[in-house]
């Protein structure tokens, strides 16, 4: 993974404009957040393999990015990205680490079932 | 109180999670190994949800699946382990599972390979809904064997104020003498081990490393109709 440069992220958000496509959206505090912290409320979702088609997107912010995809019924949003798995072509893997480099938030989108 | 291997001859660990194993039983199943019995780790998940991905970050959730397997095969050759099943259900989904397909899982390998200790979460009390899961798919497999054909089950819990509910632990086990094959097994986890609640970011002495890891504790699951 590599941070991510935004012009490139709107690039691929472009290529995939309009496809059918796989999304794994995920949003997490860790599942030991209250252990280590009682004041935390621990909070987490995570949604995979829904299928989705987007007739717009765009990355937006000054790092950590935002994305938001206009879908054909609604949106698709992600606060706090970070990186992206630069090695990959056609898919879209990004990811959020907070400052203790831990996942946070992914946003993941391919022509296949991940 | 310190347990020595005396006539067991197979222990069955079950977690959910590569590295529960490094954490909480390393030093004991390589104690016993060591003292020639064998170990089977049938491991639940393969961790693909967690959230270290290494620092600076070289895996994300596409990659974590395949080098979290390689990590967990690197701790148990650590350990000496030479029995490792993967039993491929998904990381964090575990307490929704069929609680019958787990529990049947379970019940499967008690019979395949009749151990005489089974280690385990306590259920209730080990803080990650999948260790609450397994750890009480486990009790209830057990459970299902007759009084005297029951393993003797070794129960790791960690949650706040659990002693308050369930007392002491009554397995104390000194693992200093094995700290180099427990410490092998948590760095084999290479996307994990750096996280700060866990080792730090900075290496620990020989001195903190035998204060926090030193120690392996357990409590004795006691089941309602054993006497």
């Amino acid at each position: 993974m590599q941070p991510l440069q935004p012009q490139d992220i709107q690039t691929r958000i472009d290529r995939l404009a309009g496809q059918e496509l796989y999304i794994h959206l995920e949003l997490t505090s860790g599942a030991y957040a209250s252990h280590l912290d009682a004041t935390r409320h621990p909070a987490s979702a995570f949604i995979t393999n829904a299928v989705i088609r987007y007739s717009q997107g765009s990355i937006s912010g000054a790092g950590p990015y935002r994305i938001g995809l206009k879908t054909v019924q609604g949106w698709v949003y992600a606060e706090g990205l970070t990186h992206v798995d630069e090695t990959e072509q056609e898919r879209i893997i990004l990811a959020g680490h907070d400052s203790l480099g831990k996942l946070i938030v992914a946003l993941q989108l391919g022509r296949e079932p991940f | 109180m310190n347990s020595k291997p005396t006539e067991r001859q197979r222990i069955l660990a079950v977690f959910p999670h590569p590295d529960d194993e490094s954490f909480v039983a390393a030093g004991t199943l390589a104690m016993y190994i060591a003292g020639g019995m064998e170990v089977t780790y049938a491991c639940l998940t393969l961790g693909e949800m967690g959230r270290n991905m290494g620092i600076p970050p070289f895996a994300n959730r596409v990659t974590l699946p395949a080098i979290r397997k390689e990590e967990l095969a690197a701790s148990c050759r650590a350990i000496g382990i030479r029995d490792l099943r993967m039993l491929g259900f998904h990381d964090k989904m575990v307490e929704f599972e069929d609680p019958q397909v787990l529990e049947a899982r379970i019940t499967g390998l008690l019979e395949e390979l009749k151990p005489q200790m089974v280690i385990t979460f306590y259920p209730g009390y080990s803080v990650h809904p999948d260790h609450d899961a397994t750890g009480a798919a486990v009790i209830r497999a057990v459970a299902q064997l007759p009084a005297a054909e029951r393993p003797v089950v070794y129960c790791s819990a960690f949650a706040v104020n659990c002693e308050q509910v369930i007392g002491q632990p009554d397995v104390t086990m000194d693992v200093t003498a094995f700290l180099e094959e427990k410490m092998a097994s948590i760095r084999a986890h290479a996307t994990q081990f750096q996280a700060a609640e866990l080792v730090g970011n900075r290496e620990l002495t020989a001195e903190e490393i035998r204060l926090r890891y030193g120690t392996e504790r357990f409590w004795t699951y006691r089941f309602g109709d054993a006497e």
